[in-house]
C-alpha cells in the first residue's frame, strides 16, 4: 500500500470570517463565489436572452409597428452583445466560474481554493469586466455592433454602430474578463493539482472535475490571444497602428493605415475562439457524464475512455481555429489541413456520445429533472455535432458559411446544449447548494418548454441556411434566396423562441421560491457517490470538511456493484479486501 | 410500470426530425455551375450523418423506456469493453473518411481554376458591387487603395499602360458567358465583404490589403441576385449585386458598351468650383456609400440623379414634392420621411450651412443626359457624372473573351 499523504489544506489553519460582509460579499469561500459567479452571469445572461428576443421579433415582423424604433444599428448592436455575453460572459463565466467554483473544490475533497483571496479577486474582476460592457449601452453611439468575431477593419471604422466608443468598452471589457479568467484558472489547475484529498488519484476523478480541469487549460492558453488581438486593436483604434489594418478608403475618406493585415485578428480571434467553443463543451461533457451516470444508477461507461477523449479534444481543438476561416481568402491550401484536423476530432468526440448512452444500456434510469436535462443534451449535441462534420469539411463550409445553417449549428452546440448541461448541473447540485430540493414539478414544465421549444427553433433553422438565407441580415425582404415560406418559418421560430424565453421564468421562480419554501434536502438526495455528497454538513459550512479531510477508497462510479447491499458506495467508502 | 414521457419526446423528435428532412422545401435550389461535386459531398454527408443520428436518437429512446427504474434492482456493471470502443472507434473513422476524402478531392479543384479560366476583378466597397475585367489585352493594370478618388474609383495605378484598356463598371450589375469557366479575382476598397450567389455554390471574402480568388462555370442562364456574405457594417443587408449568365453575344455586346479607365479618364467633364467643392464634403460625409449619381438604382438608397424633379411616393403611402425644404429635412433628419422601399440606415450629418449649402448645389446639377450626348456641349458643367462619362465613351471592339 503507498504512503498516505497529509493533504496540503489539512496542515494549514482555516480563518472563519466574522462579519457579514465577509461572509457573503467580500467572501473567500468558493460556494459562496460560485454563487455570485453564478447570479453575475445569470444576469447579464437575461440580458442577452432578451436581446435575442428583440433580434428574433425583428426578423420574423420587420413591418411591425411595435418594431419600429429597432433600427439596423440596434439590430447590430444586438447581435454583437447577444454574442459576447453568451459566450463569454454567461458559459465561460457560469461553466468555470460557478462551476468551477462549487465543484473544484468538494468534488476534490478540499477545504477552499489552493489560493482564496486571488478566488475572490478573481470575480469581483470578473463583476468589473461586466460593468464595463454594460456601460456600452450608455455611452454615445451605444455598444459596438461589428459582431462578436469583430473582424477588423469594419470594427474600428464608421459605418459600424458604435465605433467611437462602444468598441472601447467591449475591448476593455475582454481585457479584464480575462484578467478575472486566469486568476480563477490558474486557481482551479493549482487546487485540482496540488489539493486533492488522500486517496484520489486523477484517474479517480469524477469527470466533472476533468472537463472543467482541460478546459481551465485550454483557457490559459487561448485566453491570450484574444488579449493580444484586444490590445492590438485598440492601439489600431486609438492610436492609429496599423496591425489589422490596410490603406483603406472608408466612406469616402483615405485613412492613415497601411500594410495591416485583417487576417492576422481572425487567426489570433480563432486561435482563442476555437478552443473557446470546447472551453465551454468540455465541462458540460464532464457534467453531462456525472448526471447521467448518477441518475441512471450505472456507472459511466467507458470512464478511462472518456478521460483520454476529453484530453484528445483538448488537445486537438488547439490546431483547428482556421475552420472558421475557410472563407476569409487565408492560404487555400490549409483548407486540407484544417478539414482534417477537424473531422479527426469528430472521432473522441462522438466517443463521447456513444459512452453517454451506452450507459443507459442495462442501466436503472431515476428519470429525475437533472437526468432528462441530460437525456436532453445528448440529443442536442448529436445534432450540433453532426451539422459540425457539415461545416468542418472545407468544401461543403463554402455554401454554408455565413449562413443560417451556421447560426443554427453553432446554437445547438455551443448554445443550447451547455445552457441544458447547466440547466441539469442547477438541479443537480442545488440541494447540496441550498440545503432545500428544486420544486420537481416546475423543473419538469421548464424542461419540456425549454428542450422541446429550442430544438424547434435550432432545428427547421439550419434549412434555411441550405436556400442561402444569410446570417447578420437586418432585414431579408422577399426575394429569390428568401421566399415567402421562409419567412413563415422565420415566425414560427420566433414563436417558439418567445415561448422559451418567457418559460424562463419558471425557472428564476423555482431558484427563489426553493430557497424559501423549498422541501428540506437529505444530504445525498441522488445517491451519488463524489465526495460532494459526503460532507458533514448540508449546506457544508466554510472549510467543507471538520478537522480531517476525506480519504477516498475508489472511484466515483460505483453504482450496481454486484454483491453489494446498495447500489451506490461513497468514495469514501473503504474498498472489501480482494476475496 | 410508469411511462417515460421523455423516452416517447425522444422518438418523436429523432422521428420528426427525419420527417421535417424529407418534406421541408428547404434544400439547395437548383445548382447553377459546376460545382456537382459539393451537393455530392453534402449529399453523403447527409447520409452518413443521418443514420447516425437517427440510430443513436432511436437507441438512447429505446433504452430510456427499457431501462426504467425499478426499486432494488441493479444496473449491469460493466465498467468499459475495450473490444466494443474500438469497434466503434473503428466505425467512426470510416465514416469521417468517407465525408472527408470527397470534401478534400472537391477543395483541390475549387483551388485550382482551370487554364482557360478567364478572369474578373470584383472591387467591393460599403456598400456596392464594382467591376473589372481586363479589357483587349486580356492583362489587369495595377491598381491599390491608394490611388482611389472620386475620379479614380477602382484605385487605378496612374500611368500604367495595362490599365488603360481595363473595362470597368461602377453598376451593380455584371453580365458573364454561360459555359465559360471564370476566375474571379476579389479586391476591397475598405471593409470584409464577400461576394456571394446561393446558386453558384462558391464563394469567398474581399479582404482589403489582399486579392483573393474563387472560380466557377456558369451553366444556366439567367439573372442571379448577388449578396454580401460577411457583415460590412450597418448596410451590410442592402449590398445587393446582379448577376447576368448570359450568351457570349449578348455579352460581347454588353460588354462593348462600356466604359474603359482610359475613356473614363478623357470623358470626365470638369465640375464647376462649388459643385466640386459640394461633390467632396458629400464624398467625406459618406453620402456615396449608399447613394448614386449615376442614376443606379441601389437598395441602401435612392440616387441623386435627378432628385431635383418631380414627386416622391413616401412610405406612409404620401406623395412629396423634391423641393429643397424635403431634400434639407431628408439630410438632417434622415427618418422623418423614408422613400418608398427603403429602409433607412442613414445617420444624421454634422454638416455647417455652408457645407448643406454646397452639397445641395451639387445635387441641383445632377441631371440626366440629354438623349443625344455628344451634341449638347453646353455649359452645364455640373452635369458630368459617370453616367455621362460611361454614355460618351466608345470602346473599341475588341471581345477580350475570345482569347
Amino acid at each position: 500500500m503507498a504512503t498516505v499523504e497529509v493533504p496540503y489544506q489539512e496542515t494549514v489553519p482555516l480563518h472563519h470570517p466574522k462579519t457579514w460582509i465577509g461572509k457573503y460579499i467580500f467572501s473567500q469561500d468558493h460556494k459562496i463565489i460560485a454563487v455570485q459567479y453564478g447570479i453575475t452571469a445569470m444576469a447579464v445572461g437575461l440580458v442577452a436572452l432578451i436581446l435575442s428576443e428583440f433580434m428574433r421579433l425583428q426578423i420574423a415582423f420587420p413591418e411591425a409597428g411595435f418594431m419600429a424604433f429597432f433600427t439596423a444599428d440596434h439590430y447590430y448592436q444586438a447581435i454583437t452583445m447577444h454574442g459576447m455575453i453568451m459566450v463569454i460572459y454567461l458559459l465561460t463565466a457560469f461553466l468555470l466560474g460557478a462551476f468551477g467554483n462549487f465543484c473544484v473544490p468538494l468534488m476534490c475533497g478540499a477545504r477552499d481554493m489552493v489560493f482564496p483571496f486571488v478566488n475572490m479577486l478573481s470575480y469581483w474582476v470578473y463583476l468589473l469586466s461586466v460593468i464595463i460592457l454594460m456601460i456600452s449601452y450608455f455611452v454615445p453611439g451605444g455598444p459596438t455592433g461589428a459582431g462578436w468575431t469583430l473582424y477588423p477593419p469594419q470594427t474600428i471604422t464608421q459605418g459600424t454602430p458604435g465605433v467611437d466608443w462602444g468598441i472601447a468598452t467591449m475591448l476593455i471589457s475582454l481585457a479584464v474578463f480575462i484578467v478575472a479568467f486566469t486568476m480563477g484558472g490558474l486557481n482551479y489547475i493549482t487546487t485540482i493539482l496540488q489539493a486533492r484529498t488522500r486517496g484520489l488519484t486523477l484517474m479517480r476523478m469524477p469527470l466533472t472535475v476533468w472537463g472543467i480541469f482541460i478546459a481551465t487549460f485550454l483557457g490559459l492558453i487561448a485566453f491570450p490571444a484574444l488579449f493580444v488581438s484586444a490590445v492590438m486593436m485598440l492601439l489600431d483604434k486609438f492610436l492609429k497602428t496599423s496591425f489589422f489594418m490596410p490603406a483603406i478608403v472608408s466612406l469616402g475618406s483615405k485613412l492613415e493605415y497601411s500594410g495591416g493585415q485583417p487576417l492576422l485578428f481572425q487567426h489570433l480571434f480563432w486561435f482563442f475562439g476555437h478552443p473557446e467553443v470546447y472551453i465551454v463543451a468540455l465541462p458540460a461533457f464532464g457534467v453531462i457524464s456525472d448526471l447521467i451516470s448518477v441518475h441512471a444508477r450505472k456507472n459511466i461507461f467507458g470512464y478511462r475512455m472518456m478521460v483520454w477523449a476529453i484530453v484528445a479534444i483538448g488537445a486537438l481543438s488547439l490546431i483547428v481555429w482556421a475552420h472558421h476561416m475557410y472563407v476569409a481568402g487565408m492560404h487555400p491550401s490549409f483548407g486540407f489541413f484544417f478539414a482534417t484536423t477537424t473531422l479527426i476530432i469528430a472521432v473522441p468526440t462522438a466517443l463521447k456520445v456513444y459512452n453517454w448512452i451506452l450507459t443507459l444500456w442495462r442501466a436503472n434510469i431515476r428519470i429525475t429533472v437533472p437526468m432528462l436535462f441530460a437525456l436532453a443534451f445528448v440529443l442536442t449535441f448529436i445534432v450540433g455535432g453532426i451539422t459540425g462534420l457539415f461545416l468542418g469539411n472545407v468544401i461543403i463550409d463554402i455554401p454554408l458559411s455565413d449562413t443560417y445553417f451556421v447560426v443554427a449549428h453553432f446554437h445547438m452546440v455551443m448554445g443550447v446544449s451547455p445552457i441544458l448541461a447547466i440547466f441539469g448541473g442547477i438541479y443537480h447540485w442545488y440541494p447540496k447548494l441550498t440545503g432545500r430540493m428544486l420544486n420537481d414539478t416546475i423543473g419538469r414544465i421548464h424542461f419540456y418548454f425549454t428542450f422541446i421549444g429550442t430544438y424547434a427553433i435550432y432545428f427547421p433553422m439550419h434549412y434555411l441556411g441550405f436556400i442561402g438565407v444569410p446570417r447578420r441580415y437586418y432585414e431579408t425582404g422577399i426575394s429569390e434566396f428568401y421566399p415567402v415560406a421562409a419567412h413563415n418559418l422565420n415566425k414560427f421560430i420566433t414563436i417558439a423562441a418567445l415561448i422559451v424565453g418567457v418559460s424562463q421564468i419558471l425557472f428564476i421562480f423555482n431558484l427563489v421560491h426553493s430557497y424559501f419554501k423549498g422541501k428540506k434536502a437529505p444530504a445525498n438526495p441522488w445517491g451519488a457517490n463524489s465526495l460532494e455528497w459526503c460532507t458533514p454538513e448540508t449546506p457544508p459550512r466554510h472549510g467543507n470538511w471538520e478537522d480531517r479531510l476525506p480519504t477516498v477508497h475508489r472511484w466515483a462510479y460505483d453504482f450496481g456493484v454486484p454483491g453489494e447491499e446498495k447500489d451506490h458506495i461513497p468514495q469514501t467508502v473503504p474498498r472489501r479486501k480482494a476475496s | 410500470m410508469r411511462i417515460a414521457y421523455i423516452a416517447v419526446i425522444l422518438f418523436l423528435v429523432t422521428l420528426g426530425s427525419v420527417v421535417f428532412n424529407f418534406t421541408t422545401p428547404f434544400h439547395f435550389d437548383a445548382i447553377g455551375s459546376n460545382w456537382e461535386l459539393i451537393d455530392i459531398t453534402v449529399y453523403i454527408t447527409f447520409i452518413v450523418c443521418g443514420v447516425a443520428f437517427v440510430a443513436l436518437g432511436l437507441l438512447m429512446a429505446w433504452w430510456v423506456y427499457k431501462f426504467q427504474y425499478q426499486e432494488g434492482k441493479f444496473a449491469e456493471y460493466e465498467p468499459e469493453n475495450a473490444k466494443l470502443e474500438s469497434q466503434l472507434t473503428i466505425i467512426t473513422t470510416i465514416g469521417v473518411v468517407v465525408m472527408l476524402a470527397p470534401g478534400l478531392v472537391a477543395w483541390n479543384d475549387y483551388i485550382n481554376p482551370p487554364s482557360d479560366a478567364y478572369e474578373l476583378e470584383v472591387y467591393s466597397k460599403q456598400w456596392n458591387w464594382m467591376y473589372r475585367f481586363p479589357g483587349a489585352d486580356g492583362i489587369f493594370g495595377a491598381a491599390h487603395n491608394k490611388y482611389v478618388d472620386l475620379d479614380n474609383p477602382f484605385g487605378m495605378k496612374p500611368g500604367d499602360p495595362y490599365g488603360e484598356d481595363d473595362i470597368l463598371i461602377t453598376d451593380k450589375t455584371v453580365k458573364i458567358p454561360v459555359d465559360r469557366p471564370v476566375k474571379v479575382l476579389l479586391r476591397s476598397q475598405d471593409v470584409l465583404h464577400d461576394f456571394w450567389v446561393p446558386a453558384i455554390r462558391a464563394k469567398m471574402d474581399a479582404v482589403p490589403g489582399m486579392v483573393t480568388y474563387f472560380w466557377f462555370e456558369p451553366i444556366v442562364e439567367r439573372v442571379y441576385e448577388v449578396l454580401c456574405a460577411e457583415l460590412c457594417g450597418r448596410n451590410h443587408f442592402n449590398m445587393r449585386g446582379e448577376m447576368h449568365v448570359v450568351s457570349m453575344n449578348e455579352y460581347s455586346t454588353w460588354l462593348n458598351d462600356q466604359v474603359t479607365w482610359a475613356g473614363m479618364q478623357a470623358g470626365a467633364v470638369p465640375l464647376s468650383p462649388e459643385a466640386a467643392l459640394g461633390r467632396d464634403i458629400a464624398n467625406d460625409a459618406g453620402c456615396f456609400a449608399c447613394h448614386s449619381t449615376d442614376g443606379t438604382q441601389r437598395d441602401t438608397g435612392p440616387t441623386w440623379l435627378d432628385i431635383w424633379d418631380g414627386t416622391v411616393e413616401l412610405d406612409d403611402g404620401t406623395t412629396r414634392v423634391r423641393d429643397e425644404a424635403y431634400i434639407v429635412k431628408s439630410i438632417l433628419d434622415p427618418h422623418a420621411e423614408i422613400v418608398l422601399g427603403y429602409t433607412t440606415t442613414m445617420t444624421t450629418s454634422e454638416l455647417t450651412d455652408e457645407e448643406l449649402q454646397s452639397i445641395l448645389d451639387y445635387m441641383k446639377g445632377l441631371k440626366s443626359a440629354p438623349a443625344k450626348q455628344e451634341t449638347t456641349d453646353e455649359n452645364e458643367s455640373e452635369n458630368a457624372e459617370p453616367s455621362s462619362e460611361v454614355d460618351s465613351t466608345t470602346i473599341p471592339g475588341e471581345d477580350p473573351s475570345t482569347n
